[in-house]
């Protein structure tokens, strides 16, 4: 390997935290603004930048919105006294909010975000690492990032976070087996006789130039998308968490940029769980069903990274609206959905479409 | 020395245990819960023994909150209590005030005027519809839908503009005196009075939406934690507590006080007596509550609201007393010895927002009470706990404590 491509891959890595990071601190302050608007509050409108605050005009209109907001929470983490407990299991202890973010972060690498059309007409996926186990990868790894929550109510060596922590090892194991199943039809349509799509997460995408996956297979994007509130633990599936159960559950010992990092953790899985649902059953970057993007030059690129963010943000905002509006349900009734309703219906659904893709094939 | 590992089947463990083998019992947790945690509204703690996230004992320890209101009662004239009752369930301070008043008066053998009786009717049933307000939505809180709670301290926060604009005070209210109120109904009161009736409504009918029929929240409370009518009663449930198990005990219909005969109202009962049932009663004695406000409203009788004749017990206007003689001294008696009482003792039970809030007096004459216990309904309600929270997951024990509504200022005292 040259320098150069050394320097490449340093270059994508550093994007990858900025971008994610700076998505993440937005997507929470959406959240609060959403949170907000839904409950009849104002929301953050106070906090101000001395420079850009003071613009006539646009300055009180961006401190209204709360857009400095992001940087306050960041810095108030950081400067945030931090408190490690006595009775704590250091190592671990330190090293479960690293465990916690990192996968979110490895996750992004293969989530393909836009396209480039050449003027040959030459379809190039852009994403930052196009390896062709794309869905595995992103089920392998996102699932690291339950030993980070597992790890942090072990090592807190505390009750409340103990039971956290036992909650969210048995709900993230017995979701994974939908989501997995959930998804399997998919790839098993993507890669129908004659195409080779293989488990890469761009020719998904290329796939469903026709019409979504979310219109072939509206069960699956079910399944899939309650899946994805549980791996991500948000509420109405938020049993490791369960503030007003558990304390704080698997955080409650922990202070300061500790607990930031479980907090961007948490937004971090939001988005790239909203990103893969948009990539594999809302077509990617193609704007509506029926009608693929074919831009050619940089301003296709920018479209279609554009159109796939926004679907992206109409998906957190799902999340958020969801999380507003539903209580929570009790760790046995999570239990129960899981394994005794999504778990058949998964693979029910699985069983189907692999009849209905042999019948299409041996007609065909 | 490794043991060997052996398989173990569900039924095997159950005989062993049966043998007394406990090798294979796995440990149960003590975990306390409280006094500083999200869902015990205040300073309760739970002594609670886990089986995983079941528990198997429920022990609730009370006192956090002790005053000694009762012993500070000895202390002071009848009319410096006042404030100390705004503080025992401090989600209803008027109703508190109202019912204190009452049962000293019952001890005067005092007839209030009946506007006075509206008037007490009045902030009794709008402070009933602010403290179930608080009921439900921190109860919807605990469960984890967190808007309802907001929406329905929105409509708290109107209720207190409310009372600010009577009592001068949102929070602390003490309106009451003995014999009276402390001022009469400012102008223009009742009409915005009226108005928030109207708007509020909707709104309760939003928050009836949001939760009465949302499958997670059914889910959550139907059939969770049952208190059967005769628990509710043996361990004295009172309040909304009792009704939801089925017993239509209401001292506002049974034994009728300030004037609550005249009005017309339905008292609503569970049937299962579940946390359910007693969200249910809750709401719909909100809606109970708007009717009984509409037609003291609309009935709000002229004429005295203090007992102008009692000149030993309720002060004279401030006009008076500065113009005349007379009117100085009645008043100079009564910031100096109190209200003065006949010796006797007497008890009285109100139907509060959480129950039968009690107050047993002893009077040996003069202007202090002798002996001044208070029932309180949260106390009592707390009681059932052990019984009914054995069974339950954490979970069910947050809901069971979000709809038993208790407020540990009342119950410590």
């Amino acid at each position: 390997m040259d320098f150069t491509s050394f320097l490449i891959i340093v270059a994508q890595g550093l994007a990858v935290i900025v971008v994610l990071m700076s998505l993440c601190s937005y997507v929470v302050l959406a959240e609060r603004k959403v949170s907000a608007w839904i409950q009849g509050r104002v929301g953050p409108n106070r906090t101000t930048l001395p420079v850009v605050g003071a613009i006539p005009v646009i300055g009180p209109m961006l401190t209204r919105l709360g857009v400095f907001q992001p940087a306050a929470d960041g810095l108030k983490f950081l400067f945030k006294e931090d408190v490690t407990p006595g009775h704590v299991n250091r190592p671990y202890y330190m090293l479960a909010p690293a465990l916690a973010l990192v996968p979110a972060l490895l996750t992004v690498a293969v989530v393909p975000f836009g396209q480039y059309v050449t003027e040959t007409g030459e379809v190039i996926t852009l994403v930052l690492a196009d390896v062709d186990i794309g869905i595995l990868f992103v089920l392998a790894v996102s699932s690291l990032g339950v030993y980070g929550i597992v790890l942090a109510g072990w090592a807190s060596n505390s009750k409340y976070p103990f039971l956290g922590g036992v909650r969210a090892s048995a709900q993230m194991i017995s979701y994974e087996l939908a989501m997995g199943l959930s998804l399997l039809p998919v790839f098993m349509w993507a890669n129908a006789p004659g195409s080779d799509a293989a488990l890469n997460l761009g020719a998904v995408v290329h796939t469903q130039q026709g019409l979504w996956f979310a219109i072939w297979q509206p069960l699956s994007a079910f399944i899939f998308l309650v899946a994805l509130f549980a791996e991500t633990n948000r509420l109405p599936f938020d049993m490791s968490e369960a503030e007003t159960e558990l304390v704080g559950g698997f955080h409650t010992e922990y202070s300061s940029f500790k607990f930031g990092l479980f907090f961007v953790a948490e937004y971090a899985h939001i988005i790239i769980g909203s990103a893969v649902f948009v990539v594999l059953f809302l077509g990617g970057w193609h704007p509506l069903p029926g009608l693929p993007l074919h831009v050619e030059g940089l301003l296709g690129a920018l479209l279609s990274i554009g159109i796939f963010l926004a679907k992206v943000f109409v998906l957190v905002f799902v999340f958020i609206w969801v999380r507003w509006t539903l209580p929570r349900f009790r760790y046995d009734q999570v239990m129960h959905i899981g394994w005794k309703i999504l778990l058949p219906l998964a693979v029910a659904n699985l069983v189907f479409y692999a009849l209905l893709i042999a019948l299409i094939d041996s007609i065909g | 020395m490794a043991k060997q590992a052996t398989e173990v089947s569900y039924g095997d463990v159950l005989s062993r245990l049966a043998r007394g083998e406990r090798e294979l019992e796995a440990e149960s947790m003590t975990l306390s819960m409280g006094p500083s945690h999200p869902s015990t509204h205040g300073v309760l703690r739970l002594d609670l023994d886990l089986d995983g996230e079941v528990v198997t004992r429920c022990e609730p320890i009370v006192g956090y909150l002790h005053r000694g209101d009762e012993k500070i009662a000895e202390n002071m004239t009848y009319n410096q209590f006042v404030p100390y009752t705004d503080r025992l369930d401090y989600l209803a301070p008027l109703a508190n005030n109202a019912a204190y008043a009452i049962a000293v008066e019952k001890l005067a053998k005092l007839d209030v005027p009946p506007r006075c009786q509206a008037i007490r009717v009045l902030v009794s049933e709008m402070s009933r519809i602010s403290a179930h307000l608080m009921g439900v939505g921190a109860y919807a809180l605990d469960i984890g839908a967190m808007t309802v709670f907001l929406y329905t301290f929105t409509e708290r926060e109107k209720l207190y503009t409310l009372f600010e604009q009577l009592t001068g005070a949102r929070f602390t209210t003490s309106y009451t005196r003995i014999g009276g109120v402390a001022r009469d109904l400012p102008e223009g009161w009742l009409a915005k009075v009226d108005g928030f009736c109207d708007q509020f409504l909707p709104i309760l009918d939003e928050c009836d939406a949001l939760l009465t029929r949302n499958r997670i929240f059914l889910d959550r409370t139907e059939g969770v934690a049952p208190i059967s009518r005769e628990d509710a009663i043996a361990y004295g449930l009172t309040g909304p507590n009792l009704r939801g198990s089925g017993v239509a005990m209401d001292l506002r219909k049974d034994v009728p006080y300030s004037g609550y005969e005249q009005y017309e109202f339905d008292v609503p009962v569970g049937s299962r007596g579940d946390c359910y049932d007693r969200y249910l009663v809750r709401l719909e004695e909100m809606r109970q509550s708007v009717r009984i406000v509409r037609q003291v409203v609309k009935s709000m009788p002229d004429g005295p609201w203090y007992a102008e004749d009692a000149k030993k017990i309720f002060a004279p206007p401030k006009e008076k007393i500065m113009t005349s003689m007379e009117e100085l001294i009645q008043n100079f008696m009564l910031v100096t010895q109190g209200p003065q009482m006949p010796a006797g003792e007497v008890y009285f039970e109100a139907e509060n927002p959480k129950g039968a809030l009690g107050f047993y007096i002893v009077s040996k004459g003069g202007g202090v009470p002798y002996r001044l216990k208070i029932r309180s309904p949260s106390f009592c309600n707390l009681s059932i706990l052990p019984k009914v929270a054995v069974g339950c997951m954490i979970s069910d024990v947050v809901s069971l404590l979000g709809s038993l509504d208790f407020v540990m200022g009342e119950c410590d005292r």
